[in-house]
């Protein structure tokens, strides 16, 4: 028991008085370029950048506008260094009706929306070589689902979210015959087909499930993006080579001179599924679901999907024509308006939402294509931006009522505005812009403070680096009447597109460690009084634990030549930032990244008789040196028994 | 007149309420001891109740304990004799402390102040030997040590009260919010007793 004088509670408060940190910040005033991207040491960013990696295959989390790289995500591809498709948890995820697939081309993040507003629980991402649509939980900022899309090649306009998250979207970029068939290429025209794929995602958790697919006529669908607002419950997807070629497309696939922006309500698909006007189709493909409490990843296989004709299904398909290949397809925050890119134009066409429904109420056809009512291009066009650049590409919006769009031939943002189609400012980009980014510039709320080019071609904008150079974003201010270019930063692979949100809306649900106490996986040591070594036949699991600086056990003897040998580590830490690593000598596989709390499995089959150190790889102490231990290996017809210690005990 | 006398039962209410204010420490911490490092942007802390040691966020105690197998310091341990006694202490103290509120005259107050700055002053030395001990009682295979300028083994105590440089961390100890309501409690059973014994005065002169 304790006795305390008074003078003791003004001397702790005095203490706590001067604990206080007063850490106001500076409202960004117009600065110099330089102060206005610096952010102090231990200071944070006002925006996470998720950058897609293109051709890497991952996804890389930055902050704005700093363009500080945090983390590269792995999706599509494997992750030696974070074991990531090497350790056993992960290995299921990379799972396909093709077999296990190491890489993949990673396109368009999007993050979940709540009212058509970002909600900052999930981020998805498509690939475009093996169809796939992946989820990345923003909590663990790790990819926790990938699920296959049959019937599909080149998932390319994909992976949008509707407004409350309902679906996530796939669609075809290469028509195929579906179901694949031997037939000759050149048989293409009416043989080939486009599908698009609507998948239900569950508000609980985010698990995805392929709903349906429409089966369309065999052209490139190519971008796509929901409506909100009064559109709610219409996709709108552009599509090219309406003149179904199928070689020397870069010439065959551009004579029309309007393609089409496929107009989808998916609200009249989901009648017309209730009403079982589908047709089942057997198909087979991986469902890879990673569960955060098994900290394993399943593959499930399905075997069919539900298919809407719409041909047979009137009212769920309209053709609105557009200029010349149009590539990006974007809705403005209030759902009215539907921009589209004609690539190989000078002129972004716009239409109007309310026209649309206008002209459908009115039959204001000017034909059908494959059983799928054209609108006339009159009865539903808005207006142009003319002549604003060559080849214009993507259009993201701020919150005052502006569009910017990348143009890719003349390397150029351009500003303009909505209603009036005059164009209201441009800057040059260096160079070849493909998308940009401004954060939620694809919701109903969009935060418009920068927008972020992500180019193709840097050229001479950085040190050289042999033939092969980096790709680059370059940051804009568009808070001001004229755009200001800000900072240039380099990225991981292609910097294909990217989503963008601000830091406070997820920055404080990043989970820090694993709860040791919620740890279900399958294999995991709670405890280093409960490892153990056990033998199935040739197969010997070790079930170790770390926490600085050792491994329980550390010594291992009995094991032979032949055996396959599954380490399954648990971190046994529980503070913030301090994961263990682990790397075998002879391992055919990577190490494996245990963050604390967490059970992560590497397989090592030894092929030779001998003393085999192993130790941790990620520098977590001051005795991270000492953090290492040894295995013996015995000729295959030893009778050496198992036996396992930690300082001889 | 009549004033005076209703100050019987408001000295008798003071004393009540003081030997109850002790059962807080059931509920608040009566002390917290913090360590902060650079590296530990939220830094570690125990908070000591009158029967546990609790973490000031999760994980606290296992952290201290990592960091402290360094220096060869003993974990700290889930339970301690003390955890059993002192709650006793308290109820016995309270109780009795009522019953002299209810029964007793204020020569009692003042007795049930002094028991209690007593067992407040041997419960300090105890939790002082504690901390000695813990500080002091390093495990000889300790993977790091450090000598005083003198070449004695360096002591890792953390201080009673103020804040100390211990190696790498700056270690804040300090009394908590049950610690200040038993104090509150102990300084009004002396109040207590001089309320009473002016009034026990007045009474006899008047009586006279």
């Amino acid at each position: 028991m304790k006795k305390k004088y008074f003078s003791l509670i003004f001397f702790s408060s005095l203490v706590l008085a001067c604990n206080i940190n007063n850490s106001g910040s500076s409202s960004a005033l117009d600065y110099s370029a330089a102060e206005e991207v610096y952010i102090a040491p231990g200071k944070y960013d006002s925006f996470y950048a998720f950058i897609s990696g293109g051709f890497s295959g991952q996804l890389a989390v930055y902050g704005l506008p700093s363009g500080r790289l945090f983390k590269v995500i792995p999706v599509f591809s494997v992750d030696a260094e974070k074991g990531y498709g090497f350790n056993e948890e992960t290995k299921p995820l990379l799972n396909t009706s093709f077999g296990s697939i190491p890489w993949g081309d990673s396109h368009h993040p999007d993050i979940s929306q709540t009212n058509g507003e970002l909600d900052g629980r999930w981020l998805f991402i498509n690939e475009n070589n093996t169809p796939r649509i992946a989820k990345v939980d923003l909590s663990l900022f790790e990819t926790t689902e990938i699920i296959e899309i049959p019937n599909t090649a080149g998932n390319h306009s994909s992976s949008y979210v509707t407004e409350n998250t309902e679906y996530v979207i796939a669609g075809t970029r290469f028509s195929i015959p579906v179901p694949q068939e031997d037939i000759p290429i050149n048989e293409y025209k009416g043989n080939f087909k486009g599908t698009l794929s609507f998948l239900k995602v569950n508000p609980e958790d985010g698990r995805m499930n392929l709903s349906f697919q429409i089966m369309m006529p065999g052209y490139n669908y190519d971008k796509a993006h929901p409506g909100r607002g009064p559109s709610h419950g219409w996709f709108f997807y552009t599509t090219y080579n309406t003149e179904e070629a199928y070689s020397l497309q870069e010439v065959n696939s551009s004579q029309n001179d309007k393609d089409f922006i496929a107009a989808v309500n998916w609200k009249k698909a989901e009648e017309y599924i209730s009403k079982g006007k589908f047709k089942t189709m057997s198909t087979n493909y991986a469902h890879n679901v990673y569960d955060e409490a098994t900290q394993t990843a399943k593959t499930e296989w399905i075997k069919e999907v539900r298919v809407l004709d719409p041909s047979e299904c009137p009212g769920l398909v309209y053709f609105l024509p557009t200029p010349k290949s149009p590539h990006g397809c974007d809705i403005d925050p209030s759902g009215e308006y539907i921009v589209g890119s004609g690539k190989l134009s000078a002129d972004v066409t716009v239409h109007s939402f309310t026209k649309m429904m206008q002209a459908i109420k009115e039959k204001n056809f000017s034909g059908e294509a494959y059983g799928i009512p054209v609108i006339n291009f009159d009865a539903v066009h808005a207006g142009s931006v003319k002549q604003a650049g060559l080849g214009p590409l993507h259009t993201e919006f701020d919150n005052v009522g502006n569009a910017y769009t990348s143009f890719f031939i003349s390397s150029e943002l351009v500003k303009w505005k909505l209603g009036t189609w005059e164009v209201l400012d441009r800057k040059p980009t260096y160079y070849s812009v493909g998308h940009l980014m401004i954060p939620g510039g694809n919701s109903k709320k969009p935060f418009g403070k920068y927008a972020l080019a992500l180019n193709k071609i840097t050229k001479d904008r950085y040190l050289p680096t042999g033939p092969e150079v980096t790709q680059s974003a370059q940051l804009y201010d568009i808070t001001g009447e004229k755009m200001k270019l800000l900072l240039d930063f380099p990225t991981v692979g292609e910097p294909h597109y990217a989503a963008g949100i601000p830091a406070d809306m997820i920055k404080k649900k990043s989970k820090k460690l694993y709860k040791l106490e919620d740890n279900i996986h399958k294999y995991a040591t709670l405890s280093s009084l409960d490892t153990k070594v056990i033998r199935e036949g040739k197969k010997v699991h070790i079930y170790m634990t770390t926490i600085r600086s050792h491994f329980t056990p550390d010594n291992i003897e009995g094991i032979k030549v032949g055996d396959k040998v599954y380490f399954h580590i648990t971190n046994l830490e529980q503070d913030y930032d301090v994961p263990h690593g682990f790397a075998m000598i002879g391992a055919n596989t990577s190490e494996v990244l245990i963050m604390p709390g967490q059970t992560e499995t590497i397989v090592w089959e030894p092929k030779q008789v001998g003393i085999w150190p192993f130790y941790c790889t990620d520098f977590c102490s001051a005795l991270h040196q000492e953090m290492q231990g040894y295995v013996r290996v015995s000729a295959k017809n030893s009778d050496i028994k198992l036996s396992w210690s930690l300082d001889n005990d | 007149m009549q004033k005076r006398i209703k100050n019987i039962p408001f000295a008798r209410t003071i004393m009540i309420l003081a030997a109850i204010l002790p059962l807080s420490v059931f509920i608040f911490p009566l002390w917290n001891v913090t360590l902060e490092a650079p590296q530990y942007p939220t830094p570690l802390g125990i908070n000591i109740y009158i029967n546990d040691f609790a973490d000031m966020n999760p994980h606290d105690i296992k952290n201290i304990n990592l960091l402290n197998h360094y220096i060869g310091m003993k974990y700290i341990p889930e339970a301690i004799p003390e955890f059993k006694i002192f709650p006793i202490g308290i109820i016995i103290t309270t109780i009795i402390g009522v019953l002299i509120g209810i029964k007793s005259n204020h020569e009692w107050f003042l007795v049930w102040f002094v028991l209690m700055v007593v067992l407040s002053i041997a419960g300090m030395t105890d939790f002082y030997l504690w901390e000695y001990d813990y500080g002091h009682d390093l495990d000889s295979k300790a993977i790091l040590k450090f000598t005083n300028p003198d070449g004695t083994p360096m002591g890792f105590q953390p201080p009673m009260i103020g804040s100390k440089d211990i190696l790498n961390f700056k270690a804040h100890s300090y009394p908590r919010l049950g610690a200040y309501l038993l104090s509150v409690g102990i300084i009004l059973s002396l109040y207590a007793y001089f309320v009473s014994k002016k009034i026990s005065k007045i009474k006899s002169q008047s009586i006279l």
